[in-house]
Order: structure tokens, then sequence, then C-alpha cells
């Protein structure tokens, strides 16, 4: 490697927030046309560093060098001036705009309307990623969404393209597209910076890779002479034993959805359409999706937050579909939903009065009304020590708490409700590994103690580790449950884009 | 008392101008992502400050200017508030109009009962001859004009210049707006300062061709009905000039119908414009207008790691 | 370079400190402009917050003021507050207040001169069922068309004057009063007389009410789960409804409760220090009771001291009004003010302040 060679160069980058070390002494290279991934754990530090890249953070100490030249950007601006564009994670767009406004936002000086919608269709088609500019983004789908994202970026025709774990909303088909993509740039002589926890993936697409942990570097590797295994053990500090289900011999059935249909709420919603499942005790049913497809819209479904007719939920033989959460939990039917903060739990308040939130009727914690404080306080006591949560106390804010902890806490919450059916929404969302672990534990745990389960989550790995069987949704709609045995990753992916794999096969 | 078209559209278009100008102001606060509830407060120093001027300098152009700074002063203080230290928008809205209201009739007390210099209209020429539309539309008062140039220019700028996209994005998605590197608290705080420069453009219209003098409380709800017209509107320019003429032509009837003593009762009148404003929120509201919301309106940004 | 930084918890210390520096910073804010008015600064402020209670001269006549103000203040600001915990934004309080007196002073003057016993407790019922039905305008509207509650009950306000001018001059006009506009005195009709009950302290039932609303405010807030699911709409709205809260019937009840304690703070005024439904009854207690409950943190406890608080300034700038000329618009300023500042020293609750050395790469 010669130094001409050389993009980016970080060198003993630093940044510390109060009461953590978000990045400590980094330093790492990126040569030209290189794909160069950036792997790690939640927390780990990735998203600090490509905000420092991408002039959001200013670091302690530390310096860059972009080609040569000292590179430190005051602002967003500056680094895509030098040169350097980035995808978001959670992405960075304007439902209520155009694709073109959208584009426009994110480019130094766009050119006329009419010229920026020819260079956009141009360039969308040139990379296989096809986009209509007079849409408006908030009617695209996640795929579509992020395909805004990355014309934006290529428009600007960077040096470094920096992309935050791009792969979390797509399926395996649309990940293969953006493989493409970022392949034909790269032979172009784009450097990209790819972060992600995906060890498969990195192995397939990058060059090289350097792995972060607690802030710092602890390994770089050529990730495709490196086994996965050997990525994963520099990643994460102690070893893991995983989680493992044993298949349950299916006992009567809990849940029932029949015939579930719902226009879409608000503007960006997702409508349902004819839904039909059921669970049995002791049965985990994993649903498999895409964000954006129907997940939140169902959960509120089953959790009661949206109320439909009788027959359309049945609980155990009896309608339920006008019952509101309060009376549905009184039966037994819990929820844990997605977002931890302002929807789970309440941020400013503390973790005894979020235990009291949900645990109120089934806890006896409010007999007639009246709150028993002695009693709350209890129970969360309960709650931390069994899911082992992490903090000084039950009078802490919830939002005081790390995401990990939280979730613990808000899914420990529920189960030790001793529930017949828990609704769990992403239980392990941004949730560092060993938390995650506990979590799946303890829910495979109430599997085996015979709850039923259902269990809505993104992330693939986790549905095949828990599941008894599994479902996907998209667009609103649920392809038919099949059993987690057996299934492989493109079968899945059928599933994830709306298709029953066995039809695919007879086709 | 003559009742017809061709009387009431000039008094209509004059008795608008103020909601409109306070309106307009609302709406690019709005188009920001920051509810300011303190309208009623910034028109009603408009007033005074203008009045102030306007009196002290014989100027009437300068009594606009002095309204309109006064106004600004006052947003200020809310952006301050709102931006810089996070307080709580309507909170923080609402105290500005409580203070708003306090400070102008500490200001006005001198000024109570003094005659402003008077605001000459403006005959366009060859336009104000034509026959019929001439007298109607085009003898009017430089701001009745200026309130409609402002119309065009707003309508421009949000729809076509590229801060004005930059204004539309940050009022939709402030993180987002903060990851492409824009700069979300200065853009809201110079919304804010323009829409309290509006709504003080606007009081001092009251008090210095409106009515024309100085009394306390005088604008007397129009900046609550400002904020209603930004919601009629769907926060978008033409359909609020629509509903400030509506507002304004119930405004001029009912007082027409008081001054003819028409049968019904003054005060069902004095109320009238009040129980239409919320008759049209109403409707507005029962049509979903509030899907077209701006995304991130009345939320606080803070920008945290 | 100075920054915020978000507080991982909100800062208990701060809860308290900030309304009590907020009373300090107007008071040297309110003391510059009273020099800038001409006035001596130290002066005025004890005027205002000294004299109405200690001094030898005007404290006979001014302390029963004290209740006598800060009864309608706390009691309005009690009810708004439950509201403004969940996010219910009932600022036409003025207007409730206006149709409490009506409808009580009504139910008075159709039955006067007849003495009742339970005449007054009927007036009370009406006076509340009075404002709650106007507060309930906004809050069915805001239930069934997601009409915005902010504008419509401060419109309301407007209405509500013009009804009680068509009251003042029509209706409810004394037969006997030459013409003049203004309803019979109810001070001299006996059973409708909301009179001191310790005669001299200011203490009429008025401002009983208001006590046993900061109790019974308090008690709700504290040990019940209807309290507690206020706080909890008010903090994470999508948790509230998780945890069972349906918004539509939580609108109603704040916006009823608060629309019933206005409307009989409104009667209570009627029926005992105002007496009569005249043009100017509407004094500003529902617009000024708003700041009455932030500055008491939306906590019953502290919209007590609060409405005392704000009572003293009342009375104080009268009192500054006479003695020094004062104008009275001046502590209308004075206390939009007060709020100005403590929502700024508010921030520190959720912020702290970090002086960083900026250094860059």
């Amino acid at each position: 490697m010669t130094s001409t060679d050389e993009l980016l160069a970080i060198d003993g980058v630093t940044k510390a927030y109060p009461g953590v070390v978000a990045n400590s002494d980094v330093s790492f290279r990126i040569r030209k046309g290189e794909v160069h991934a950036l792997l790690g754990e939640n927390g780990a530090g990735k998203s600090t560093l490509v905000k420092t890249i991408y002039g959001l953070v200013r670091p302690d100490a530390g310096t860059m060098t972009l080609d040569g030249q000292p590179y430190a950007p005051a602002d967003p601006s500056a680094a895509r001036q030098a040169g350097v564009a980035m995808v978001f994670q959670h992405f960075s767009l304007f439902d209520a705009l155009s694709v073109a406004e959208n584009i426009a936002l994110g480019m130094e000086t766009p050119p006329k309307r009419r010229v920026l919608a020819r260079r956009i269709r141009e360039v969308s088609e040139a990379y296989g990623l096809p986009l209509a500019p007079g849409r408006r983004v908030g009617d695209l789908s996640a795929g579509e969404r992020q395909r805004v994202e990355i014309v934006r970026c290529l428009l600007q025709n960077p040096r470094l393209l920096i992309m935050d774990e791009p792969t979390s909303v797509l399926t395996p088909q649309e990940v293969e597209i953006l493989f493409r993509t970022l392949r034909q740039l790269s032979a172009e002589g784009t450097a990209i910076l790819y972060i992600s926890h995906k060890l498969d993936e990195i192995r397939t697409l990058c060059d090289g890779a350097t792995i972060l942990r607690h802030g710092k570097v602890v390994g770089d590797c050529v990730p495709r002479e490196t086994s996965a295994r050997d990525m994963a053990e520099m990643m994460v500090a102690a070893k893991l034993d995983m989680p493992v289900k044993t298949p349950a011999a299916p006992g009567p059935e809990v849940l029932a959805v029949n015939a579930l249909s719902l226009p879409a709420q608000g503007q960006f919603g997702t409508a349902l359409k004819e839904i039909g499942f059921t669970v049995a005790a002791g049965e985990i049913l994993g649903i498999g999706g895409v964000a954006g497809n129907g997940q939140d819209e169902l959960f509120a479904v089953l959790s009661g937050e949206t109320r439909t007719e009788p027959d359309t939920v049945t609980f155990e033989g009896a309608p339920v579909g006008r019952l509101g959460p309060h009376e549905r939990r009184a039966l037994g039917l819990l929820s844990a939903p997605e977002e931890r903060l302002g929807h789970a739990a309440a941020p400013e308040m503390s973790l005894a009065d979020n235990a009291l939130m949900t645990a109120a009727r089934r806890m006896g914690l409010a007999p007639g009304g009246w709150i028993d404080r002695r009693g709350v306080r209890a129970y969360a006591e309960k709650v931390i020590a069994a899911f082992d949560v992490r903090t000084p106390g039950p009078q802490t804010a919830a939002g005081a708490l790390s995401g990990g902890n939280l979730q613990k806490f808000v899914v420990g919450r529920e189960v030790m409700q001793d529930p017949r059916l828990l609704i769990v929404n992403q239980p392990t969302w941004g949730v560092d590994a060993a938390a995650a672990a506990h979590i799946r534990k303890a829910l495979i745990r109430l599997a085996e103690q015979g709850a039923a389960l259902i269990v809505i989550s993104q992330d693939l790995d986790e549905l095949m580790e828990i599941s008894d069987r599994i479902t996907a949704i998209c667009d609103g709609r649920m392809v038919r449950p099949r059993p987690a045995a057996g299934l492989g990753m493109n079968d899945l992916g059928l599933m994830l884009g709306g298709r029953d794999p066995e039809e695919e096969a007879a086709a | 008392m003559d009742i017809s078209l061709i009387n009431l559209i000039p008094l209509l278009m004059a008795a608008s101008t103020p909601i409109l100008l306070a309106g307009l102001g609302e709406l690019v606060v709005e188009k920001s992502g920051v509810l300011n509830l303190g309208v009623e407060g910034m028109m009603i120093t408009g007033a005074i400050t203008g009045f102030m001027a306007a009196v002290s300098t014989g100027s009437p152009a300068l009594g606009f200017l002095g309204g309109a700074a006064g106004g600004a002063v006052l947003a200020l203080v809310f952006g301050v508030l709102t931006q810089g230290l996070m307080s709580n928008q309507v909170a923080t809205g609402l105290a500005l109009t409580l203070f708003g209201l306090g400070l102008s009739a500490l200001l006005g007390q001198s000024f109570t009962g003094l005659k402003p210099p008077h605001t000459p209209d403006l005959h366009l020429p060859v336009l104000s001859d034509l026959p019929v539309i001439g007298p109607m539309l085009f003898r009017h008062d430089a701001m009745v004009y200026l309130s409609l140039v402002a119309l065009v220019a707003v309508w421009a700028f949000l729809r076509h210049s590229r801060p004005g996209l930059i204004l539309r994005a940050v009022g939709e998605n402030h993180a987002a707006a903060h990851a492409l590197g824009y700069r979300v608290t200065r853009i809201r705080l110079l919304a804010i300062v323009f829409g309290g420069a509006m709504a003080g453009l606007g009081g001092a219209y009251l008090s210095l061709v409106r009515v024309p003098q100085w009394t306390e409380g005088m604008t007397a709800g129009a900046g609550w009905i400002a904020l209603a017209l930004v919601v009629f509107a769907a926060w978008r320019p033409v359909p609020l000039l629509i509903g400030a003429y509506l507002f304004g032509g119930i405004t001029v009837l009912q007082l027409n119908m008081q001054a003819a003593g028409v049968n019904v009762p003054v005060e069902l009148l004095s109320m009238s414009p009040y129980l239409v404003t919320i008759l049209v929120l109403v409707v507005m509201s029962a049509l979903g207008a509030a899907a077209g919301a701006p995304g991130s309106l009345g939320r606080a940004f803070h920008a945290s790691r | 370079m100075i920054r915020l930084e978000r507080r991982p918890a909100p800062s208990r210390t701060w809860t308290y400190l900030a309304p009590l520096l907020a009373v300090l910073a107007t008071m040297i804010a309110g003391a510059i402009m009273f020099a800038l008015l001409g006035k001596d600064p130290v002066l005025a402020i004890r005027t205002i917050f000294w004299d109405p209670i200690f001094s030898a001269q005007f404290g006979a006549y001014s302390r029963p003021q004290l209740l006598i103000k800060a009864g309608p203040l706390i009691l309005i600001a009690i009810g708004l507050s439950l509201g403004f915990r969940a996010g219910i934004w009932n600022i036409g309080a003025e207007g409730q207040y206006i149709m409490g007196a009506l409808a009580g002073a009504s139910v008075a003057l159709a039955v006067y001169p007849m003495e009742l016993p339970v005449l007054l407790p009927l007036m009370v019922i009406a006076g509340a069922l009075g404002g709650w039905a106007w507060a309930m305008i906004p809050g069915v509207l805001r239930t069934m068309f997601n009409t915005n509650e902010i504008l419509v009950s401060l419109l309301l306000v407007y209405v509500a004057e013009q009804i009680l001018s068509a009251a003042a001059v029509g209706f409810l006009r004394n037969p006997e009063g030459g013409g003049f506009p203004g309803s019979r005195n109810l001070q001299s009709y006996a059973s409708a007389h909301n009179a001191e009950i310790i005669a001299g302290s200011g203490l009429h039932w008025g401002v009983v009410a208001a006590f046993i609303s900061v109790i019974a405010a308090y008690v709700l807030l504290q040990r019940h789960i209807l309290g507690f699911h206020i706080k909890l709409a008010g903090e994470a709205p999508r948790a509230a409804k998780l945890a069972g809260v349906v918004p539509a019937r939580l609108v109603l009840f704040c916006l009823g409760v608060s629309g019933a304690l206005a409307g009989m703070a409104g009667l209570f005024e009627v029926a005992g220090p105002a007496g009569k439904i005249s043009i100017d009854f509407g004094a500003g207690y529902g617009f000024t009771a708003i700041i009455v409950a932030f500055l008491g943190r939306l906590h019953p406890a502290g919209i007590l001291l609060a409405g005392l608080l704000m009572a003293l300034t009342y009375i104080g700038g009268e009192l500054a009004q006479l003695m020094l000329g004062l104008p009275a618009a001046a502590i209308q300023a004075f206390q939009g003010m007060l709020l100005f500042f403590l929502l700024a020293f508010d921030v520190f609750g959720h912020y702290r302040l970090r002086i960083a050395t900026g250094r860059t790469a």
C-alpha cells in the first residue's frame, strides 16, 4: 500500500461524553476505492466516529487527514464539500417533501429543478436504483427511501461514502441490489465506510475491517480471510451462551386473529389487509418484516391501543377486539412495544411509576384506584432484581437507564406478571448483546412455562433463534406462518417480500 | 346604511389587513416548526410601539417600522426562551401574550386619546380610475398593498426558494435537518423574529389606520384569530388570504349591521367573528386539516448526540 | 463555549429553586422597570411585597384582601393544572369564570327575594355547571373533531364577555337600578350572599373551596390512579394509551374539572366580594391563574403558595398605584415577566450548563 493510495487517515480520535468515552484514541486508514467495514456492537462508538468524520461531532483530540490534506470539517456542509457523503441509519428524510426536494436539501449547490430531476433519473438508473423525482418521500417504501439517500450522495460524486447500518431496513433481495451498487461505486474509485454488526455482510462485501469495542480499536482484519467467529470474538468481549429454544409441543390455541383489515391511520401509516393467524400456548410466533410494513399497526391491534370489531381478535375463545389495553391485561394479554422512551416507558418518571403503568391491574397495585406505593416499589424492585437491571433503584427515572437496562426492565415488567400471552415488538432493538441474550432467554423460559408469545422483529437471526413458527408482514399483508426449523435465509427473504416460499417453489 | 359590495369590499380589505399580516408571520413561524401562541401579545405591543413612533415622529411610515420592531423584540424574547432555553412553547407563547398586554398598557398610558398622523391612501395610477373596481380595489393605503405583496413574497419564498425549502425542511423534521447540517435553532429564530415583526405590523395597522387611536387591549383577540387562520389555511398562503378576507368581511358586515341598527342584539353581532372562527376551526379539523401541519410543530429541538 | 446538556433525569433541586429564582429575578427586573418609570425602585418593591401584609397603616385592610384575591386564583389554577399536566390546554378559564358567575347569579335572581337556606349551595352547583358547560364546548369539539382546544377555549372568552355585557345591560339588569347596567347586589340578599365566615379575615366560602381543591388535587395526583394517568398522559401520551388511558375521556375530565372550578370561582366572586354582575366583572383572574399554575409547578401545594404570592402582587400593585402613582398596567407586565423568568430558569431542571473548552482536532 503506497501513501498516494490512502484516502482517509484517522489518528488518535477521542470523544468523551459525560459518563462515557465514545471514542478513545481511534486510528485507522481507508484506501481509495476500498470498502472498509467498521464493525462493533451497539454502543461500541461506531456512530460517534462516523459523525465525527461527517462533521456533526467535534472530537476532543486527534486528527484526520483526507487525501493528504488535514481534514477537520466544522459542519456537514464542509464535509460534503470535501467529498464526504453519508447515508444515515435512521433516515434523514422529510416525509412531506418530494424526492427532488429531499435530494436538493442534501446538496451544496443544487441545480435548477428540471436539471436536477433529469440527473436524479440518470444517476438512479445508472446504479440500478430507480426513483421518481416528483414522488412524496412519505409514500415510499423503506428500500426506496434509502435509495433517495444514496442518490443524494451520489449526485455529489463523493470520494468517501459513509453507510451507517444500511441493511437493517432492507429485505435480503434489496441487500443484493445495494451491494451491487456499492461494488460498482468501489470499482469507480469511491471509498466506502460501511458500518455494521452483521458479519456475513461484511465478509461478502468489505476489503478491510476495523473492529471497535467500548470506543477503542480492538483489531483489524481482512474479512474475506477471517472467519465470522473470529470477528465476533473480537467484537464481543465475553463469550455469550446463546439461548436454545426446544420446540414445544403445541398447546391449546390462545389467540386468533381473523380477517383483520384496518385502513391506514394518518398520512404515512400502513393499512392492514386480511390478516389472520393463531398462536398456541407454549409457542413463540415470530413476525418478521422490513420496518414500516404494518408492524406497529398490528401491534396496536393486539395490545388494544387500536380497537376493532370484537370477533377480529379472540383470546382463549372470547372476542376481545373491542377491549382496551387495560381490560386485555386483566385477561392476561400483555404487550411490550418497540419504542422504549415515550411508549413502553415514560422517560421522566421513576421505574416504580413505570412499573405501575402496566402492572396496576394484574399485580393489584392500585386496589379501588388507590395506589399502593409500597406494593409498587416492591414490584419494581422485584423486576430489577430478576432481570438484572443495573440501576440505583426504583426511584431512578427510566430515561436515565441505558437502552439495554431499560429494555430488560420493560420486558421484565410484563414477563413477571405471568401473562397468558405476551406480544413484544423489537425486544432487543438497540440493545447490547448481553442484555439481548438475557431478554431472549427470558422470553423462551416464559414460553416453556406455557405462555403464548408473539415476537415482532426485524432481526432475522433473532427470529430464527427463538421462534417455533415464523411469518412475515409486508405492505400490511401477512404470509402464512411456517415452522422455523428448516427455513433458510432465502425463504425468509421471500417471506419478507410478501411471498410464500412453498408457492414460489411450486410455481 | 348601504350594505353593498362596492362599499363592503374596500372596508373588508382594510379590516382584514391586520390579521392577514399577523397570520402570514405566524404561518412562516409554524412552517419552521415553532408554535408561537403569543401573536396577540406581539400584535398589541406592535400597536403601541407603532403608535408611539408615529405620534412622536409624525410619520406613519416610521410608525409602522416601530410597530414591526416592537413585535420583533417581543418575539425575540420568545425565541431566546424556546430555542435557547428549550422552554415549553405553549406556556411561553401564553406568557408572551400576558406580558405583551401588560407592557403595552404600561407604555401606552400617556398616549390614550391622542390621534396618530394620517396614513394617506395611495391611488394607484390608471387602475384607481377604473369604474367600480377602481374605488373598490385600488384606493387603499400602502399597507393594504404591502400585505398583499408580503403574501406573494411568502408564497414564492416557501414554494420556490432554497431558503424556503430549508425552512420547510426544518419544520418538517428537525432531527433530519440537523443531520444534514442545517442550523435548526438559527433558522427558527429568524422565522420567529419575522413572525413578530409581521404581528407588530398588523398591530400598528390597527392603532394607526383601523381605529385609529390607542386603547388598552385594542387587539381584542385579533391575534388569536390570526392563529386560527393558519389552521384554517392548512399552512398555505393562498387560503390564508381567503380566510383573512372572510373574517374581515364578517367583521365589517357586523359593524355595519350594528351601525344600521339591525334588529339583532349588539352582543350577538359583536361575538359573531369569534363564533365564526370557532365554527371554521371545527369544520377544518373535522375535514382533517391538521394532517397538513409541519411534522415538528411545537416540539423542542436540542442538538444532543 | 457554553452549552446546554440534557440531564438524564430531571433535577429535583431545580424544581424548587426555579420559582424562587424567578421571583427574585422578577423583583430585580421589576425594580429596573420602576426606576425607568421614575419611581423609587426599592420603595416600589417594598410597597408591593411587604406593605400589604406588614404595614401598620394598610395591613388591616389588605391582609383580608390577600385571601379574597388568592381564593379564585387558586381555585382556577388547581383546575387548570390538572389539564396542563396532561397536555390539555384550557386557556379560557376567564370565560368559564364569567359563565359560572352568570349561571349562579341567575339562579339567585330568579328566586329573588325569597329567602332559602339552600340557595347559596344551589348557586354553587349552578356556577360549577355553568363553567363546566362552557369548558365542555372545547372539550367536545376536541374529542369529536380534534379541534384545537387552545384556540376554542380562548375565543370563547370573548363570546362570554359579550354574554356578560348582554346580561349586565339586559336580562340580569337590576329593575330598580334606574336603568344603569349591572344586576342587583347579592350582598344585600342574605340567602345568596357569600359572606365572610370570620368577619374581617377575608375568608369566604370560595377560599374554603380553594383550600379543599388543593387537598383534593394533592390526593388525586399522589394517591389515585387517575392522577397518575393524568401525569402519564402529559409525560408520554403513547405510554398512557398503552396503560389503558382513553385520551378523549381524559380531555373531558380535565376540561370539565377546570371549567367547573373556574365557574365556582366566578360564582363565589359574584355572590361575595364583587356582589353583582357588571360589564367589567371579568377581572382577568382566569388569565392570571395560568401564571399561578405554572409558578406553582402545577403542584397543588405550589399553587397554594403561588396563588398567595400573585394575590400579593395584585394588592401591592393597587397599593403602589395609590401611594406611588404606579400605573395599574405595570403590575400586569410584572406578572408576565414572572412567568418569563420562571420558564427561563426551568431549563436548568432538564439541562445542565456546561462550559466546554472548545478544543478542535
